[in-house]
């Protein structure tokens, strides 16, 4: 076993750890807590496969923004942080049983693929991953009407927040 | 190296347990807990997919990306509406908001 997989193994066994607390915790708030370590760990599985930027945006955009948003949400929509009442609904185990087979049911199909133990070729030498990615997102003959259609989409979700969360009284 | 698989079954596990969350909290702020880990395990796939694949077509960088914009935009959309109910019904709880209108 290389030193790369001893670090996959360690940071994936972290993130799925932590994001079992985030689904588990009665406290909402260490539910938030947790969910920005799950973020760090898919932060770091990012940089294993050598998309940096994907890495620091993750940090920044998820963790920097959305985390704190939830962490917001959590303060100004509870009257007690020492909440008594049961977490999950009653029909838990069914929710379990369903996240189960959709597991068994997406290994067992994705294990049948030809590809699925595929191991990475090198990086070419004097690959450029972040230029190349700015390149093809602003291309006309690549990317650059999703990116477009992304940018009107958040500008459409800030108006629609601000509406809905507006206090009209 | 790592193989592909090890990427893949991460990212199912992660959608699992991510749904369990969905489909199991009450609280409409953990449900949205559990949207955003299905979210991650799915970029874990598009990002793993550009590495393993042809690494110079950026597409799934690109896309997922994009996925980072509809999280985003979800969240904060999502989060207001949480607020907005809390204001009216004075509860967050997912069970207890079964009117469809107020």
């Amino acid at each position: 076993m290389t030193g790369e997989q001893i670090i996959f193994l360690i940071v994936a066994l972290f993130t799925l750890g932590s994001a079992l607390m985030v689904v588990t915790t009665r406290n909402l708030i260490h539910a938030a807590l947790w969910l920005v370590a799950t973020l760090f760990g898919v932060a770091v599985i990012y940089a294993l496969l050598n998309a940096g930027f994907m890495a620091v945006v993750q940090v920044v955009v998820y963790i920097g923004a959305i985390a704190i948003l939830f962490i917001f949400a959590v303060m100004l929509t509870r009257k007690d942080l020492r909440d008594n009442t049961p977490q999950t609904n009653k029909n838990w185990w069914a929710g379990a049983l369903v996240a189960a087979l959709t597991f068994v049911g997406l290994v067992f199909t994705l294990q049948s693929w030809s590809g699925f133990s595929k191991t990475a070729s090198a990086v070419p030498l004097g690959f450029d991953a972040i230029s190349q990615l700015g390149e093809q997102l602003t291309s006309p003959t690549a990317y650059v009407l999703p990116f477009e259609v992304a940018s009107v989409l958040l500008l459409a979700a800030l108006v629609g927040a601000v509406y809905v969360a507006f206090n009209k009284k | 190296m790592i193989p592909l698989s090890w990427y893949l079954i991460l990212a199912a596990a992660l959608f699992g347990i991510g749904l369990f969350g969905v489909l199991v909290r009450r609280n409409a702020v953990a449900i949205l807990l559990g949207v955003e880990l299905m979210l991650n395990a799915v970029n874990i796939n598009l990002v793993a997919f550009w590495r393993y694949g042809d690494m110079a077509t950026m597409a799934g960088q690109v896309f997922a990306i994009i996925v980072f914009a509809v999280a985003a935009a979800e969240v904060s959309v999502g989060l207001a509406l949480v607020i907005s109910v809390y204001r009216r019904r004075n509860t967050v709880i997912a069970d207890e908001l079964d009117m469809l209108k107020w």
